[in-house]
């Protein structure tokens, strides 16, 4: 009977446990890592990038998205849409061809990759025959052109892939009929470009490596035109009237050649080296686009002076007398131009760039060619990331002020709106406003709408301000002298150039319902920030707290303390520093938070912990967490270096006597050096073979950095006795050590005036000795306290008071209840000595049902160094649910990860993107959109292709659509 | 034998009074004896501490107890109770206090005092005298009582043993090793490797661990149990199969505290066979505690046999649960009431608790006999005690070493719960 009911609880359990949990990946965030090619489709207004990984995603209006993976871990080199329709093909590196659809499934799109196919040349044939260099996706939207290493153009039948060989253009049937006075005819090399009449779609330029490019009719299959350039072709564009062929060069040289059926031999209109006399780079895109009234823009990538400005990565847009070479942070990896008008034929709109690191979209149209800001793809790592931080459930008014304070930072921006539109967004506006913040190395603090599928950027913070640093700060790289040649434009916001490392932020910490804010930083610095709507100019005073305590025999010999600007600074509308507390040893801050309601800032670094009281501006409690045999701490990262050096002299000294050894052997004979070399040789297969090892060892107190601060915790709570609640620091250590101050306020009258007091109340020193990584007290009912001011902005429930608290201690290894007021271990769950794995991140999240609208619970969320995700139930600390989330290789990626109070999380999958994961049934953000062929664009393709061929397209959008449901 | 003892009240009544620390001076010793709930405390010349005989009749006649037949115990710097009961243990005993010696006295008739790794822990939290055998059930233990008195010297703590020897194949060996009182270190290395396992599909090879090298002295290599190439498959009754390097040492690292292997030996001509066989493994093992002496191979043992539990139960629920790492050191300063003056700068702030812990121990250990009115009312028993004097060997006024270190908070029953 009890196993009876036992068994009904249980599978009780487990229902719910489907309600509150369900484990998917939902949104990469951020810019994809290392981009490898472009495509837009202007009939979808899509856009899609390729990566280095494999990689292929989409991108429409903002919050549609769209991501793909290719099996084959390849390079995606080439992305093309086909014309008017939902099909997209990839060429990876490995000379495969993908092809991919966004199929409605359930009135949501969805990328699919329904074929892929790789070129066969006859028997025998070398691979360069096959190897595909360049793609065409012909108007049609039935035929693909591809160009090969060997100089043959392959025509191949799409979405299909069927090889149509009695189209194929062979090199020969090109070479017989090339000019004979044209150099090197035998070798024309492989098929650089394919480009399409814009008049006359059976018409195509070939373009050779060698230079020589061919007009080519495909219906009657025999060349029409040769245009004998001479220098080695990098690209060709065919003028918007079909009267011209542009083709750019590798000496830095474009021509313009006229198109005419009439004379076979014409000769080059016009010539130009842009930025000539001295040699220059390859011009390695050229394009050129007409306008209504005035001057045709011209653009072209690449192009500079090889020994001035051979290392900028540079576009020159030039329309009428406007001239100017808009300079990349990094590299290009390709770019397109959108137009205006129904059928995407109009005057250029845009200049779309993509670059290594981050994507432009400049305004062609408004005066001085802005910059228009991107509401995804956005540079997280313009800056390096080192820490995050989110905060859930932002009320509107703060949410308020940050906007507007934003809107004063992006008035360089263009105004118009974001031109690519493609695809409905049919995701539900986000429940709630989410933050996320990230510290970056060059000391900024940039603060992101994290509440949907867009991580869209709101404000930045810059700490550097409050400090001398080395840069100059009028500095600006945008200011260009007068009568530069080559007139240059800095563009894009990548700049992963800091000051000076000691400006990173490695801790932040926000409430959301004062506005104050604290920042931490590598040499130790504590900035408390305030949001002001009116920018302000104010001296920030340091407070230097000794972490030491008078701790002999120690040296730091890291770096120095970060100098403080003496002068008052003028901060702008935003969050202003108006408190700095300084730690001696400038340490890196390794815990931190923030009570405002207390008005206190706790931090910690790996010599100890302290408590300041922001509002009387003065240090309350310092506390040095050092274990005297712990040098490693003392002495800075400096001494890491050292080791290292040494570790690296040690080797170097073992090669050398090994090469001594091989010369002494080799001046004796030669069977005495063949037996030297076996003998290294084993040797060094030894080296191989030498298998990893581990050492099996309790640890001890003497461990390294046991007194590094790993976690800080406010809470009201019964430290004393069981009737007196009182405010509580407690702090926990990488030694196992737990350590809680009993806080003495003063009244609220003498708040200001009083000095607040801390006295130590308890120390825990866990016996398995594992960092411990969070503390969290939880109240009567088992449930974490509220944060500061929850409560009285009425947003949560008061916390129990009545029952007694309980603390809970995470360490890496165990998670342990503990009894309250009087400390005594309660129950725990152990996750090391069970399955070996440590807890590396841990996050408090309430869970909502999925089922029952206020149905819920709050649970642990931890993800441990295995990189699984955990949900741990509190207050009965039992393992819930498991799933595996990152690599476990992946040490950033687990180390970045920061969890919402939610049930969602963000991790780095690269150093720009964050990839959204969600724990939680009830709360999930992912992309819903669907794309669609537009109607006109239909018409327009019936327009341009062959009437039957616009059937056949439309039958095969049928039936690669089923039936919209 | 010189003996003087000094009343020293335990308690924390003077916490905030400032005292300069003192010196003890490197020949006398600090004891602190109990019997049943009385505590005495006195001192003991370190070098010329007497015989057993003489030290057994001086705390008889301390402790007002001459004709009570006693067993004497002592807490060596572990935390381990460990018995004297001839002249060189009781040498042993006085020359490793630290600075305090505690003696803990039984009546013979009582239940035996069992001596073994944290058996003093155990004992104070009330677990019960569990000792060797920690994995008995009450029942199981009472039967077996007197079969502990005749086989295991009591001088010895237990390091290492060979467990479920009735359960396992032949070809495995499954070793528990004792980490705690001793200041060796584990003294194994683990590494990746391939191992052939039989499946149902036939012979494969399929990853994993084993022993790469043992420490020279360490615990591993002296009870002579684990060798070089013997493959780990478990720990803790946890299958390794799977699981990473980092992981398996992580886990190993997590229970070092308690730390029972599975191994399959590289040698296989060792190995232990079941019950009833003459051939005993048990010589193989040699161990040395940190009393310098060996230890000890209870297998078969009779619980095991008495108690065929699967290896899963025994490990998961019967070691791992029972004796664990609950020993967490928690230090309440509940006497907060007693108002701390905080007229302290900042910078010596992060002073405080150290000190006020130190001065915790010293306050506990030697306060000055003007204040022992507020002693508590438990403690008045001892003070009241005419048989001590208070004389000191310097005839200066009681003072012992300030000392912040753990030892001496730990001694402090009163503030301090271990």
């Amino acid at each position: 009977m009890k196993r009876f009911r036992r068994h009904g609880q249980e599978s009780q359990r487990d229902r719910l446990k489907q309600d509150l949990y369900q484990f998917n990946k939902t949104v990469e965030h951020g810019f994809p890592h290392q981009p490898s090619a472009l495509g837009y489709s202007p009939s979808l207004q899509l856009l899609a990038i390729g990566t280095r990984s494999g990689a292929i995603k989409l991108y429409g209006a903002p919050g549609v998205e769209f991501m793909g993976l290719h099996d084959e871990n390849a390079v995606v080199t080439r992305v093309h849409f086909l014309p008017f329709q939902l099909e997209l093909v990839t060429l990876l590196d490995d000379n495969s061809l993908h092809m991919w659809t966004l199929r409605a499934h359930k009135g949501v799109s969805e990328l699919l990759e329904i074929g892929r196919f790789t070129l066969t040349g006859p028997p025998g044939a070398p691979p360069s025959v096959t190897r595909v260099t360049s793609v065409l996706a012909h108007s049609s939207g039935e035929l693909l052109l591809l160009g090969t290493e060997g100089g043959h153009v392959f025509v191949v039948e799409v979405p299909g892939f069927r090889e149509l060989e009695e189209r194929n253009i062979s090199l020969d049937q090109v070479a017989n009929s090339v000019p004979e006075d044209y150099i090197g005819r035998r070798n024309l090399e492989h098929v650089e470009t394919l480009q399409e009449n814009p008049v006359d779609p059976n018409q195509v330029v070939i373009g050779y490596g060698r230079g020589l490019m061919v007009v080519w009719d495909l219906e009657k299959h025999q060349a029409v035109q040769h245009i004998p350039a001479t220098q080695q072709l990098e690209s060709t564009w065919w003028t918007e009237d079909g009267g011209h062929i542009l083709s750019s060069h590798s000496d830095g040289s474009y021509c313009r050649w006229t198109v005419g059926g009439q004379s076979s031999k014409d000769e080059e209109e016009k010539s130009d080296i842009p930025y000539g006399h001295f040699p220059c780079k390859a011009i390695s895109k050229i394009v050129q686009l007409p306008t209504e009234e005035g001057p045709p823009f011209l653009l072209f990538s690449g192009g500079m002076p090889r020994a001035s400005y051979g290392d900028r990565h540079c576009i020159s847009v030039i329309h009428g007398k406007t001239h100017v070479a808009l300079d990349f942070t990094s590299r290009i990896i390709d770019y397109f131009v959108i137009r205006d008008g129904p059928l995407h034929t109009g005057d250029p709109g845009a200049l779309v760039v993509l670059v290594e690191e981050e994507l432009v979209v400049i305004d062609l149209q408004t005066e001085g060619w802005p910059v228009i800001q991107t509401p995804y793809l956005v540079p997280l790592h313009s800056s390096a990331i080192t820490c995050s931080h989110h905060v859930s459930a932002i009320p509107l008014k703060l949410w308020e002020r940050l906007l507007a304070a934003g809107q004063l930072q992006i008035t360089h921006y263009s105004p118009k709106p974001w031109p690519i539109t493609g695809g409905q967004n049919l995701g539900q506006d986000p429940p709630q406003r989410d933050l996320l913040l990230t510290g970056h190395e060059d000391g900024t603090v940039r603060f992101w709408d994290a509440s949907g599928v867009c991580l869209y950027p709101m404000y930045k913070l810059s700490t550097a301000g409050v400090f001398h640093t080395d840069a100059d700060p009028n500095d600006n790289m945008n200011q260009c002298s007068e009568g530069e040649w080559p007139p240059f434009r800095k563009v894009g916001c990548f700049d992963p150039y800091s000051d000076d490392p000691r400006l990173g932020v490695q801790k932040i910490h926000l409430c959301k319902y004062s506005g104050y804010l604290t920042v931490a930083g590598t040499a130790g610095q504590i900035l408390v920030l305030e949001l002001n709507d009116e920018a302000a100019e104010q001296t920030v005073e340091a407070k230097i707290v000794d972490l030491l305590q008078g701790q002999e025999g120690f040296r730091w010999k890291g770096h120095t303390r970060l100098d403080v600007r003496e002068e008052p600074v003028l901060f702008p509308p935003g969050f202003q520093p108006f408190a700095l507390v300084q730690c001696q040893p400038p340490a890196v801050v390794t815990a931190l938070t923030l009570h405002s309601e207390w008005k206190m800032v706790a931090f910690g670094t790996s010599h100890g912990f302290g408590l300041y009281d922001y509002q009387q501006k003065n240090s309350v409690l310092v506390k040095c967490t050092l274990n005297p045999s712990d040098q490693l701490a003392m002495e800075g990262p400096l001494s890491r270096v050292k080791s290292i050096k040494k570790s690296l002299r040690q080797s170097f000294r073992r090669i050398r006597r090994s090469r001594v050894s091989l010369r002494k052997h080799h001046v004796t004979n030669a069977a005495k050096l063949q037996e030297a070399n076996a003998r290294l040789e084993a040797e060094l297969a030894e080296m191989e073979l030498a298998p990893v090892q581990r050492k099996i060892e309790a640890r001890s107190s003497e461990d390294s950095f046991t007194g590094l601060v790993r976690t800080l915790y406010f809470a009201d709570t019964f430290l004393s006795d069981s009737s007196h609640n009182s405010a509580s620091l407690w702090a926990g250590t990488n030694g196992g050590s737990v350590f809680a101050y009993m806080i003495r306020m003063p009244s609220v009258e003498h708040r200001a005036d009083e000095p607040i007091t801390a006295h130590p109340a308890k120390e825990i020193q866990l016996m398995h000795r594992a960092p411990v990584v969070a503390i969290v007290v939880l109240d009567g009912h088992g449930s974490p306290l509220p944060e500061p001011l929850e409560v009285a902005h009425d947003l949560a429930r008061s916390p129990d008071m009545q029952a007694s608290h309980q603390l809970l201690v995470v360490s890496e290894e165990q998670f342990k209840i503990f009894t309250l007021p009087k400390v005594s271990a309660k129950m725990k769950l152990k996750l090391t000595a069970l399955d070996g794995s440590r807890v590396r991140r841990v996050g408090v999240a309430w869970f909502g049902s999925s089922r029952t609208a206020d149905a819920g619970e709050s649970g642990l969320v931890v993800l441990t160094n295995q990189g699984d995700l955990n949900v741990v139930s509190l207050p009965s600390v039992k393992m819930q649910v498991q799933h595996p989330c990152i690599r476990r290789e992946d040490v950033s990626g687990i180390a970045s990860c920061v969890f919402t109070k939610h049930g969602q999380g963000f991790y780095l999958i690269s150093p720009s993107e964050f990839e959204r994961f969600s724990l939680s049934a009830r709360n999930v953000v992912e992309p819903r959109s669907l794309v669609e062929v537009p109607a006109n664009a239909t018409a327009a393709s019936k327009r341009r292709a062959a009437p039957d061929g616009a059937s056949v397209l439309q039958e095969i959008q049928k039936s690669l659509e089923g039936e919209p449901t | 034998m010189i003996l003087s003892a000094v009343l020293q009240p335990d308690n924390t009544m003077s916490r905030h009074q400032q005292r300069t620390p003192f010196k003890l001076p490197q020949n006398v010793v600090e004891v602190k004896s109990k019997f049943d709930a009385e505590y005495r405390r006195f001192a003991l010349k370190r070098s010329g501490a007497g015989s057993f005989q003489e030290f057994y009749r001086l705390l008889q006649s301390v402790h007002h107890i001459p004709g009570t037949d006693l067993m004497l115990g002592y807490a060596d710097i572990h935390g381990d109770l460990l018995p004297i009961n001839n002249d060189d243990n009781f040498q042993k005993a006085v020359s490793s206090a630290n600075p305090l010696l505690r003696i803990i006295l039984t009546r013979k008739e009582d239940e035996p005092i069992v001596f073994a790794t944290n058996s003093l822990q155990r004992r104070k939290k009330g677990l019960g005298l569990t000792g060797l055998r920690p994995n008995a059930s009450g029942s199981t233990h009472q039967k077996n009582k007197p079969g502990l008195m005749i086989g295991l010297p009591q001088d010895f703590r237990q390091i290492s043993s060979i467990i479920d020897v009735d359960i396992l194949p032949e070809s495995h060996r499954r070793v528990r090793l004792h980490k705690h009182g001793t200041r060796k270190p584990l003294g194994f290395y683990i590494r990746d490797g391939v191992s052939v396992r039989v499946t149902p599909q036939g012979v494969e090879k399929v990853p994993g661990v084993f022993i790469s090298r043992l420490v020279r002295g360490g615990l591993a290599e002296s009870t002579g149990l684990l060798g070089v190439n013997d493959e780990i498959l478990e720990v803790n009754g946890i299958d390794v199969a799977g699981k990473s390097l980092d992981q398996v040492t992580d886990m190993m690292v997590a229970n070092s505290h308690n730390l029972i292997v599975t191994v399959k030996p590289a040698n296989q001509r060792n190995n232990v066979l079941p019950r009833g066989s003459k051939v005993s493994a048990g010589n193989a093992s040699l161990g040395s505690g940190s009393t310098g002496s060996a230890l000890s191979c209870d297998s078969p043992s009779p619980v095991s046999h008495s108690n065929p539990i699967t290896a899963s139960d025994s490990i998961a629920e019967g070691y791992s649960e029972e004796e664990d790492d609950d020993g967490d050191l928690i230090i309440e300063n509940d006497n907060l009431s007693t108002y701390i003056p905080h007229n302290l700068h900042s910078s010596n702030n992060g002073n405080y608790s150290r000190d006020s812990l130190g001065r915790l121990g010293s306050v506990a250990s030697s306060a000055p006999l003007a204040h022992s009115a507020s002693m508590p009312s438990s403690f008045v028993t001892s003070t009241s005690d005419t048989s001590m004097t208070t004389v000191n060997q310097n005839g200066s006024p009681a003072h012992t070493a300030s000392s912040s270190s753990q030892e001496s908070m730990r001694e402090d029953g009163n503030s301090i719960t271990l």
